[in-house]
């Protein structure tokens, strides 16, 4: 599977340049299921990549042959997780041992990809110095505007808030530090009037 | 512009080549506090000519009282310096503009790094006083040719923050061991000469710093070139340039309205539009886009030239 | 000068009402008869129009008590509304010492700022607030000096961080805002904030005004005026509380827009912080009825000429596309198709 293509939007949405090699320099990785492939094809790329770097792997269905791959790749370090959240005191932690130069790749979807730079920003790490590549799917983490409660893997739109049960409709107005869309009350003038919802699109 | 015309109240040797001069209200009124690496542009009435040179403050940000600069004796220069040390006295009064800051500490910064080379201290002065008032990590690496020139030595605190690189002693700067090992979300911030500034530019690339948080004013005074004419669209009128005087500064002579701050080609205020342009514009500033400078649209006047047929400006 | 403080609400029973005074120095935003973006700059400070709400650096009017106490209301049911990044801290303090020094030169009956070096003693006595404090020692005010100062102030306050050639949202009090986030949008830059905001940025609009932003200096602040639509004399029409108020946008008939249909201005200002570097940006907000605002025959032939001729991209983006044709109707009554005079202040 390839990197996602997203159609153009506004500035506030993300855009992922996808993952480029900068050479041998102190790195953290960072990858979920289909973003394994990406760090695979970077490390093809650029075997120096690994030298120094400190990959963290969730596997999300991606079977064990990625992972025995990326292990093989011979990263400096190598920790395996079931999914962000578990993983996150860890990385967290590898951010705040972390020096200026060093890289941090992101490869996996775009909920993953969110709340890893918002620990990286708020650990400090510039955002010229993360490189995120977008693989997987589209669904997205958004933020309901009344409750503040975050719905993950969002598909379609509307959605249902996972907090507070309010029908939001999905915006392109995106916070970096919050790592997620915003969602707004789509039948705020007139309860009830939810529109059939309809898969989002890249 | 807003200006305030103050007294000298004091004007003393560091160095045989730079001199420190404060300024107080003449009413004694206070003056509006700045942030560390402001500057402010200094009118200097030296016969038929308006001279008009920027220099960074290096007094206390949070202290009215006064307002100091420091200015180092260019013997080849345009002339600005060498009236400020051979013709301003204490109790004579100067037009003053207020601070203005381009050369801003960014206060995310985990850690500031300050590296400074010969008379680029001075915005350093300031900022230190604002780090060590506000508690901030810092380190500040000073690096001059001899003792006899380094007119920071008198103007910086004893603190352990503080690196003297003296390089007639042997110690010169090491920028790799400066960048190496800093902790995530340090920013670096240069002033110097221009070689200093691309060192740290090039230690920097090399460990993989972005470029963003690596931060640079160079002292700038117009570069002197060749003489050179501009036509105003607004007036039909031609005026020339000389050899040592600036774009901005002719058009001043010549009694065109302008607006300014910096004069050193950063701040964006004298940005001024191309309308025709048979040659090449010599772009100084650190202001226009790509874009604006390969289509040559537009022009700083306060540094940069034109060599060529015809320049049309919108003035 | 004497300012009697209205005892009214801005929510529930909605008892806001503008005197005879309030609507002659109400700030209309629209100098001709038609209107688009534009980066309408122009200076502000002392010596503005005496008797307009441009005279003084930070307007008090009648409303400043009931609008404080509105603020109060919200704050205590969303705390989010006042934020400040943690590089902001200064900042915070630059702006209170802006506001308290400019209420107590500007309107010395009402406030007052005795300063003895970092120590510190404000009088408001609008709001019966005596407090002394160490500046630049949060730990001697109720809470940080941003939300401290912006309690007593009428309008939003965005606090911008300049770095990067760009201007970042970093800190702010917004309980009156005109439908954004600042929960959502603290931290973004410029071009972020902005996002949402239909066919401005191929205007180049925002490259202009940041430009203008950027420069603008210690002792020189300018203003703008921009403006939208808001059913009822409400101040908290803010995104977070979208499902509790939008309702209320669907009221409007004919029978009623006059006295529930308000124009909502906003007088935003632009000032260089000394020791932060930070650009405060107040957004102050002044609404009218129309049926007030239609007192005035300037004013309601021009914007009966601009609601009408207005793109419909911008009445869906201010949110008021579903009862314009009501307004319309309405303001058209009041349009006899004479010419109107240039500038923005009622014709004597």
């Amino acid at each position: 599977m390839r990197a996602t293509e997203f159609s153009s939007s506004i500035p506030s949405r993300p855009v992922y340049a996808g993952l480029r090699p900068h050479g041998a320099l102190p790195a953290l990785m960072l990858a979920e299921g289909a973003g394994g492939e990406a760090l695979a094809e970077l490390a093809g790329a650029d075997p120096s990549v690994m030298r120094r770097a400190h990959l963290f792997w969730i596997p999300a269905g991606a079977g064990p042959g990625l992972a025995a791959r990326l292990r093989a790749l011979g990263p400096a370090g190598y920790v395996e997780g079931p999914d962000y959240a578990a993983l996150r005191p860890r990385f967290v932690r590898a951010l705040a041992d972390a020096h200026m130069g060093t890289r941090l790749y992101l490869a996996g979807d775009e909920g993953l990809i969110g709340q890893a730079m918002a620990d990286a920003l708020a650990a400090g790490m510039p955002l010229e110095a993360i490189d995120a590549e977008h693989r997987g799917g589209i669904a997205r983490r958004m933020q309901c505007v009344h409750c503040k409660g975050i719905t993950e893997n969002v598909t379609t739109d509307p959605f249902t808030c996972a907090h507070c049960g309010l029908n939001l409709f999905v915006r392109d107005h995106y916070s970096r530090r919050i790592g997620a869309f915003q969602g707004v009350c789509v039948d705020a003038e007139t309860p009830g009037q939810v529109p059939e919802p309809q898969e989002i699109k890249p | 512009m807003t200006s305030l015309m103050l007294r000298v109240a004091a004007a003393e040797s560091l160095t045989p080549l730079v001199k420190r001069f404060r300024f107080e209200h003449p009413q004694g009124a206070a003056l509006p506090l700045f942030s560390g690496g402001a500057h402010v542009v200094v009118e200097m009435p030296d016969g038929e000519v308006l001279r008009r040179n920027a220099y960074s403050l290096i007094s206390d940000p949070q202290d009215g009282s006064g307002y100091e600069i420091a200015v180092r004796r260019e013997d080849g220069g345009r002339g600005g310096s060498r009236f400020m040390h051979g013709r301003v006295q204490p109790g004579d009064q100067l037009r003053i503009s207020l601070p203005l800051n381009l050369f801003a500490l960014d206060l995310r910064a985990r850690k500031h790094v300050l590296i400074a080379g010969g008379i680029g201290i001075t915005p350093f002065v300031a900022q230190v006083r604002q780090l060590l008032r506000m508690q901030l990590p810092f380190e500040l690496h000073y690096a001059a040719r001899s003792r006899a020139e380094a007119a920071g030595l008198k103007l910086l605190p004893d603190v352990p923050q503080i690196h003297v690189h003296i390089s007639d002693e042997g110690d010169h700067l090491d920028l790799g061991g400066i960048l190496s090992g800093q902790p995530l979300g340090t920013h670096v911030y240069t002033c110097g000469p221009e070689g200093l500034i691309t060192a740290v530019a090039e230690a920097g690339a090399r460990l993989g710093w972005p470029k963003t948080v690596l931060h640079s004013e160079v002292f700038q005074a117009p570069p002197p070139g060749r003489p050179f004419a501009v036509v105003l669209a607004r007036s039909g009128r031609t005026i020339e340039v000389g050899a040592h005087q600036s774009l901005l500064e002719a058009l001043e002579a010549a009694g065109v309205e302008i607006d300014w701050s910096c004069r050193g080609g950063a701040c964006g205020r004298c940005e001024t539009q191309v309308l025709s342009c048979h040659g090449r514009i010599e772009h100084h500033d650190h202001w226009l886009s790509e874009d604006d400078r390969s289509s040559q649209s537009r022009i700083m006047p306060c540094v940069s030239r034109f060599r060529g047929e015809t320049l049309i400006i919108d003035r | 000068m004497t300012i009697r403080f209205n005892d009214e609400t801005f929510r529930d029973d909605y008892s806001f009402r503008n005197s005879a005074e309030a609507i002659r120095r109400f700030p209309f935003p629209f100098d001709k008869d038609d209107y688009m973006y534009s980066v309408n700059m122009e200076p502000h400070g002392t010596g503005g129009r005496a008797g307009s709400v441009f005279e003084k650096r930070f307007d008090v009017d009648e409303h400043y008590v009931a609008e404080m106490r509105d603020r109060a209301i919200t704050l205590a049911g969303d705390p989010l509304r006042c934020q400040s990044l943690p590089h902001m801290e200064l900042a915070g303090w630059d702006l209170l010492e802006l506001i308290m020094q400019c209420k107590a030169e500007d309107y010395p009956e009402l406030f007052q700022l005795h300063r003895d070096g970092d120590r510190w003693h404000w009088i408001n006595r609008p709001l019966g607030i005596e407090q002394r404090f160490t500046f630049l020692d949060p730990t001697t005010l109720p809470c940080g000096p941003l939300e401290y100062i912006t309690r007593q102030a009428q309008g939003d306050f965005a606090v911008l961080d300049q770095r990067e050639g760009n201007l970042w949202m970093d800190a702010g009090m917004v309980t009156s805002q005109a439908d954004w986030s600042l929960d959502f949008d603290i931290g973004m830059n410029f071009f972020e904030w902005h996002a949402p905001v239909p066919k401005a940025a191929e205007m180049g609009i925002f490259q202009r005004a940041l430009k203008f932003l950027l420069a603008v200096q210690q002792g020189a602040p300018s203003r703008r005026l921009n403006w939208t639509m808001t059913v009822n004399p409400r101040l908290d029409t803010s995104p977070e509380n979208y499902h509790l108020w939008g309702p209320e946008k669907r009221t409007i008939t004919p029978e009623n827009v006059g006295a529930k249909q308000y124009l909502r201005v906003e007088l935003q200002s632009f000032w260089r912080l000394p020791r932060s570097n930070a650009l405060a940006f107040p957004i102050r907000c002044y609404l009218i009825a129309l049926e007030d605002l239609v007192t005035v025959p300037k004013w309601a032939r021009r914007l009966h000429r601009v609601i009408r001729d207005l793109p419909d991209e911008l009445a869906d983006y201010k949110g008021f596309a579903v009862n314009r044709q009501i307004i319309i109707d309405y303001l058209a009554q009041f349009d006899d198709g004479k010419p109107t005079s240039p500038g923005i202040f009622a014709d004597d």
